[in-house]
Parts: structure tokens; C-alpha cells; sequence
């Protein structure tokens, strides 16, 4: 841990960043879980090392590339390919072949980060043949990431790891050749970018904006609280087609909404449920 | 008087938990976290394990889950455990904290702003220094300290770090466990 400066913010003083960052930008953090947040902006002022809070206050305030630094920072962008392989391999076996009875496919990755799922998912519907009929809907808070996506570069030295996911969630060709090797990078193939539609999107205030079969959020409502995890619950229902499914990360549940009586878990207990009524 | 138990342990810890796991019973009324720095490949086993020694209820943790009086809670592995305000639980996955996730600082850090004096941290045997920053933060908010003596712990390097840098308030032996301060109410 960082020793050097130590800044604790006290409840009140994240309530006025909160605010200015609402009043200045529309970007409303207000509904995010406290303690994760709190933790965060303490980390940020660390690190950018910042005297007092009132000069962390005032660089908000007066400088918009600090605030967009801000927001990249705030919001966790932790990923990775076929993270949690059970998961992956309840999709390869239990959800891609209900997707391919539809004549087009479409998954919305809501708060996709860097893209890391995206891409695997692609992968999955290419070893499918189902990738030409799919479009993947990639939407994040943070442009910044967004522009990553588009990219489709991640780094070299995540790429054993990424391959041993991969194989471990049921996969059987060859990882390697989905890339290219480009220094300490890797460059995934163009077939899987073109299937893939960015957009920001704010899960606390933007709508619905089309139909899914599939929506991906993993990890990202963990950092809400109850009442914001509610309202996106409404919005991912809103989005689904009847038996949609809706994908959640490991430690995450519906059972504190009122919307889980529309939903009905799949039976291996991955945290995938279907849009029943 | 102590609401909730935060016990933090790595290297060497499960064997000494598991021993300490017959004095915590439901009948303390305390709300139990454990963070173990574990592989993210780890199943289930280990609840059961852990059930098997405490008639409190063992669960790992999942978002949003409300801390209970007699309930034991795991921290995954690969999520850092908050505690919000409104005593229910926030995970978090973002950047590992002294090459851990979930890391025991984090959680020690966290459940001093709820609970203050109402807390106690257990920091048992390990190899790193993790939670000891977060001891730091307990202690100054009023928490309970509880450091297991490094004399009998298998890697002796985390406890042996608290004790240089932030002082305890009752040293855990396997033969004293009777007379630790949150254990005492036990019949």
C-alpha cells in the first residue's frame, strides 16, 4: 500500500465530488456501492498524488481531460478472456445452441470494458459457424475503453493465461491462431471486430435501445447498490426478447429484486437465468 | 459488545482456523468474515471443511449479502470484500492489493468505518504483509486486535509484522483460545 500520502476522504467530501461531477458532467456516481467507490477515489488521490482534497476538489472541477481521467479510473476495468471457465463452457454448451435457432443473433455487453469477454464470445459463436448471423452490441460508460475494443489488441504476456481459459472452458482449436503476434501484443482477427457494434452507454441513465437474446453484465452491478441494481435489472429486462438470457458474474444473484419472478435460473446453477415471463 | 470477527489469513492459516472454528458458535451473536488468500481454481470443499467444525451457517460471500449474527462468510477468491454503511456486503474485482485478491486490508479498512468498536481482526499466519495497514486503520478506530503469536504460527512473517507495527490486544495461542476476549461469552 502506498505510504508515502494517505488521504481518507470522509462521506461528506465524496458527497461533494459526487455532486460536482453530476452538476458539471451528467455523469451521476451517486447510486454506486459506497465503500467501493470511496475506496477508489482515496486510491486515485494517492496516486496522483494530490495535497489535500481540496486540490483534488478544485482539478475536477476546472479540468475536463482530469475528469475523464476520473472516470477511468473510478470505474474498474478488470477483465479478462473466458474468465470463470465453468461459465464459459455452460455458454458453449447450454446457450449458443438456443441462439443459433434465432436467424439473427444479438448480445449486448453491457459495461464491456476493455472487451475481453466480447472477443471470447465471439470466439465461441465462430466455432459455432454462428458468427456471420450474430452482432455483439459493445457498450461501456468510459469512451476510452471503448476505443480498445475497436482495437481488438490485448496484451502478449495475458495470452497463455487467456489459452488456458480457453481450453479449460471446453475449447479445442488451436488459441494461437486467432491472433497475431505483434511485439508484446496480440492483434485478434478482423472477422470478430466486424461483428461487433460500440457504443458509450450509461447504464444509470440511458434506456433500452434494441432487443437482445443475450445480455452479458458481469461484475459490473457490483459496484452499484441495491436501488441502481434494480433499476438496470428493469432495463435488462426491458431489453430481452421472451427467453432471453441474462448473464451475471459468479457472485451475483437476483434474489434481492422484485424482477428475479420473471426470471428462471438455468439448472447447473451458473449465474445465467432466462426472461420467462 | 463485538458485532463482527474479521479473520485474515494466507500461508499456514486454514490448519489454525480450523481450530479456532469450535469456539465461534451461533450463540456469540457475531457476524464472521474470513479472507483467505486463495487460487481462484479452489472449489467448494473448503465450506464444507469449515461447516463441519462451527454450528454457525458457513457461506461464501455474494454481493449485497446482509451480515447475520452467526453466519460465517469465505471471500471468494479473485473479489476484494467491502462492507457498506448498511452492514450488507460489496465485492469488488478491481487491482489486487499486496499481490492479493481479495486482499485483507481492504476488508479490515472497510469494516472499521462500520463498525468501529464493534469490531475485531484476527491477522493469523502468512507470508506477505497484507492487513496489516488495515490493522492500522482498525486499531485507530477502536477495533479489537487479534494476532495470532508468531511463535506458533507455520510462516511466521505476517503476524510477526503486526506485532512490530501495530501492537495487539490479545495474542491467539492454540492454548489460550478460551480466554480470547470475543470468545468469553462462550458456555
Amino acid at each position: 500500500m502506498d505510504a508515502t500520502r494517505n488521504i481518507q476522504l470522509s462521506d461528506e467530501e465524496v458527497e461533494f465530488v459526487l455532486n460536482d461531477v453530476m452538476d458539471l458532467y451528467g455523469y451521476d456516481f451517486t447510486n454506486y456501492s459506497k465503500a467501493s467507490l470511496k475506496r477508489r477515489i482515496n486510491r486515485l488521490i494517492s496516486n496522483d498524488r494530490f495535497p489535500s482534497f481540496a486540490e483534488f476538489r478544485y482539478r475536477i472541477i476546472n479540468d475536463k481531460d482530469y475528469f475523464s481521467r476520473f472516470v477511468e479510473e473510478i470505474t474498474v476495468n478488470v477483465t479478462e478472456m473466458f474468465r470463470d471457465v465453468t461459465f464459459y463452457k455452460t455458454l458453449r454448451q447450454q446457450v449458443i445452441p438456443v441462439l443459433a435457432t434465432w436467424p439473427l443473433i444479438r448480445i449486448w455487453h453491457a459495461g464491456c470494458s476493455t472487451g475481453e469477454e466480447v472477443y471470447s464470445m465471439a470466439i465461441l459463436l465462430h466455432e459455432a459457424n454462428l458468427l456471420h448471423k450474430s452482432l455483439l452490441y459493445a457498450t461501456d460508460i468510459n469512451p476510452a475503453v471503448l476505443q480498445k475494443v475497436r482495437e481488438g489488441v490485448f496484451p502478449l504476456s495475458q495470452m497463455r493465461q487467456y489459452s488456458e481459459n480457453y481450453i479449460l472452458s471446453g475449447g479445442n482449436r488451436d488459441f494461437s491462431s486467432y491472433y497475431t503476434a505483434q511485439y508484446n501484443a496480440a492483434k485478434f482477427d478482423e472477422q470478430f471486430g466486424k461483428r461487433i457494434v460500440l457504443a458509450t452507454h450509461n447504464l444509470v441513465s440511458d434506456g433500452s435501445f434494441n432487443e437482445f437474446q443475450l445480455i452479458m453484465c458481469r461484475n459490473v452491478m457490483i459496484y452499484f447498490d441495491k436501488q441502481l441494481q434494480d433499476k438496470v435489472l428493469h432495463l435488462f429486462y426491458d431489453s430481452l426478447e421472451q427467453l432471453g438470457f441474462l448473464a451475471l458474474g459468479s457472485k451475483e444473484t437476483l434474489r434481492f429484486t422484485d424482477i428475479h419472478k420473471n426470471f428462471k435460473q438455468i439448472e447447473n446453477k451458473e449465474k445465467i437465468w432466462r426472461k420467462i415471463k | 459488545m463485538y458485532e463482527l470477527l474479521v479473520i485474515g489469513g494466507s500461508a499456514g492459516s486454514l490448519s489454525v482456523v480450523l481450530k479456532i472454528l469450535p469456539h465461534i458458535n451461533r450463540s456469540l451473536g457475531l457476524a464472521i468474515i474470513i479472507v483467505f488468500h486463495r487460487k481462484n481454481s479452489e472449489d467448494t470443499s473448503l465450506i464444507e471443511v469449515l461447516s463441519r467444525r462451527t454450528d454457525c451457517y458457513v457461506k461464501e460471500a455474494e454481493d449485497k449479502d446482509e451480515l447475520q449474527p452467526g453466519t460465517i462468510y469465505l471471500a471468494p477468491a479473485d473479489y476484494h470484500v467491502l462492507i457498506e454503511k448498511d452492514r450488507s456486503i460489496t465485492l469488488d474485482d478491481s487491482e489486487k492489493i499486496n499481490h492479493s485478491r481479495p486482499s485483507i486490508d481492504v476488508t479490515f479498512e472497510s469494516a472499521a468505518e462500520v463498525y468501529n468498536s464493534s469490531l475485531a481482526c484476527m491477522l493469523l499466519s502468512g507470508a506477505n504483509a497484507d492487513g496489516v495497514e488495515g490493522l492500522i486503520s482498525a486499531r485507530k478506530r477502536g477495533a479489537l486486535i487479534l494476532v495470532q503469536d508468531p511463535a506458533t504460527a507455520e510462516v511466521p512473517f505476517m503476524p510477526k509484522q503486526a506485532l512490530e507495527r501495530v501492537g495487539v490486544d490479545f495474542l491467539v495461542k492454540e492454548c489460550n483460545l478460551r480466554e480470547c476476549p470475543i470468545f468469553k461469552s462462550d458456555s
